[in-house]
């Protein structure tokens, strides 16, 4: 099942052609300590590698959900591309050049909301505009605030702060603050982990409606098989770590626009829906042998 | 209260059943009550010589009390001022010394938070000065500044600007990291984050900082004017001179009244910075 590395190589050379994003043979080590003092204190700790080889192509305009065991290294990955973790080895390119740090070409929508309490929704959007475009006019700052409060359904909350909203309207409020920035590329870590099931249901399906109208590239994060199969093109699967792999990535040939009930008569539904589940139980059985033999 | 009469049920009751068993009011019965007995005890305790000879009455320390409250602010020399000159006296001073201190402790607080090597720099000088009673300080003030008046405003300002200073420092260094991701991913600049980001998220802590800053410095004040010449601490001493008892209660008095005061405004500060964060 594993890809060798060269003909990984070979692969993401033909495929970058048109790739947005390319990730090659991209790995994070977490370094250990070995110095002096922790050897005294007998706390030494060696390397951690948590991911190796991940060789990744993400064409202009795919949502693409990255799915896989806990703790094998999504977060971690997500983080590299958008910039918050240093890469230990290979490089990530956006529109073929290396990324270097962080910067507003990326959006990034957090598993908890991230919004700063001081600040009302409409500053927490205003934050962000004003960072990314320090030199914006009044006018056309307050148009985008505007529009992007409506295309998340929150106009009327503006003024209100995070603190009396809803767990789904901060993360509406979160989803609007990363776009506002008009990133090419939108990253989200489990965005609606935190979420119960109706809000989670309901926010999946706005974020169906919101995608339909804007086309972004997005890379989420996700737990959820159903809601990977309801908003991605194509799913990338991670084996369990440590040097966690990508293990398979499908493709989700469901048209557009979606939702719960059509993509579920599609013919490809059940066996997509097979296929990660047994993936992910047999990674996830692993993970657990691992831990009592261990 | 006729109103709930017209609703049925549970909301009239509900309405109607406070009065007895609402805690404020429980809690100011038994405020009240409390504070009867003790006045009571010491009343007949005084009258019938419990104390030692000397204490007051309760009536006597009342009457004088307002005695004091009416005429704040009359002038017989130096050595006898109104109660209300000897407190803005008192708080000019905390005032200089602790607004000094707080221009001086947040920003350098923020600056030791953000950046490791300055934590690491100056924690040994905040370790090593922050436990040194204000007291210690008067010889030296004395000594350099020459003058009681500065000497006061220098101890205020020694005293009052650790609490500030290790408050403001934790805040800065504990940003939660999520707000600094957002900042980052943003391409915010360093200036940009510190100022929108970090201060704002460490406010509540610079808050509580200056509020115990704040206690400190009314404190330290009361005990520094005993060597000192004016303010509600050398009347307290002046009085003890005199052997005024009554007037030593009353300057007592005032001096918690006014650290209360000063308290609650921080108190009320405080919950306008927290933004549902702490409640
Ligand atoms: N700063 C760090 N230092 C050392 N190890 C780390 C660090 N951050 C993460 N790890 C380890 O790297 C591995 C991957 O972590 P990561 O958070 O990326 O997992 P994840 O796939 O996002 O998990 P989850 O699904 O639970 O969110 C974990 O084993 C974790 O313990
Ligand atoms: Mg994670």
């Amino acid at each position: 099942m594993s890809i060798a590395p060269v003909n990984a190589i070979d692969l993401a050379n033909v495929r970058s052609q048109t790739a947005q994003l390319s990730i090659r043979q991209v790995a994070k080590v977490f370094p250990g300590k070995k110095d002096l003092f922790s050897k005294l204190t007998g706390k030494t700790r060696r390397d951690f590698v948590a991911i190796q080889d991940i060789n990744l192509d993400i064409e202009p305009n795919t949502f693409v959900s990255i799915i896989g065991p806990s703790g094998c290294g999504k977060s971690t990955l997500l983080n590299m591309i958008a910039g918050l973790s240093p890469i230990t080895s290979g490089e990530i390119l956006l529109n073929g050049a290396p990324i270097a740090g962080s910067g507003p070409d990326r959006g990034m929508v957090f598993q908890n909301y991230a919004l700063m309490p001081w600040m009302t929704v409409e500053e927490n959007l205003r934050f962000a505009v004003e960072t990314v475009e320090p030199k914006i006019s009044a006018k056309r700052r307050d148009r985008i605030i505007k529009e992007h409060i409506q295309l998340v359904g929150l106009t009327g909350a503006e003024r209100k702060h995070p603190h009396e909203l809803s767990g789904g309207m901060r993360q509406r409020v979160g989803i609007a603050r990363a776009l506002a920035i008009n990133p090419q590329i939108l990253l989200m870590d489990e965005p609606f982990g935190a979420l119960d099931a109706l809000t989670r249901a309901f926010l999946q399906e706005e974020v169906e409606r919101i995608w339909e109208q804007q086309r972004k590239t997005v890379i989420m994060i996700t737990h959820s098989i159903e809601e990977a199969l309801l908003l991605s093109d194509r799913i990338v699967m991670m084996t369990r770590g440590p040097a966690a792999r990508i293990d398979e990535i499908l493709e989700v040939p469901f048209p557009r626009p979606r939702n719960r009930e059509t993509i579920q008569q599609h013919p490809a539904y059940q066996g997509l829906k097979a296929e990660m589940e047994s993936h992910l139980f047999r990674e996830t059985r692993a993970v657990e042998a691992e831990r009592v033999g261990g | 209260m006729a109103a709930s009469h017209s609703t049925p049920g549970l909301i009239g009751a509900e309405r109607q059943a406070p009065l007895w068993q609402n805690e404020n009011v429980r809690a100011f019965a038994l405020f009240m009550l409390s504070l009867g007995i003790f006045l009571l005890f010491w009343e007949i305790g005084a009258k019938s010589g419990w104390f030692v000879k000397g204490v007051p009455t309760a009536t006597e320390t009342i009457k004088e009390f307002w005695w004091w409250v009416t005429n704040p602010f009359y002038r017989n020399g130096p050595n006898d001022l109104g109660i209300g000159w000897n407190l803005l006296i008192s708080l000019r001073r905390v005032a200089i010394g602790y607004i000094a201190a707080s221009l001086v402790a947040v920003p350098l607080g923020i600056l030791i938070g953000i950046s490791p090597v300055a934590f690491k720099a100056f924690n040994p000088y905040v370790q090593l000065l922050k436990p040194i009673s204000p007291l210690a300080w008067l010889p030296l003030g004395l000594y350099l500044l020459r003058d009681s008046e500065k000497t006061g405003i220098f101890i205020i300002f020694i005293s009052s600007i650790w609490p500030t200073l290790i408050n403001t420092t934790f805040g800065a260094a504990n940003v939660n990291q999520d707000y600094l991701d957002v900042s980052k991913t943003l391409g915010a600049s360093r200036l940009r984050t510190i100022w929108k980001v970090i201060i704002p998220a460490a406010l509540p802590n610079i808050v509580s900082g200056l509020r115990i800053s704040m206690g400190i410095a009314w404190l330290v004040i009361v005990a520094a004017e005993m060597l000192l010449g004016t303010g509600l601490g050398y009347f307290i001493w002046n009085e003890w001179n005199n052997l005024s008892i009554p007037n030593i209660l009353v300057a007592i008095f005032i001096i918690g009244l006014t650290g209360l005061v000063l308290d609650s405004l921080f108190a009320a500060l405080e919950k306008f910075v927290a933004f549902g964060r702490n409640s």
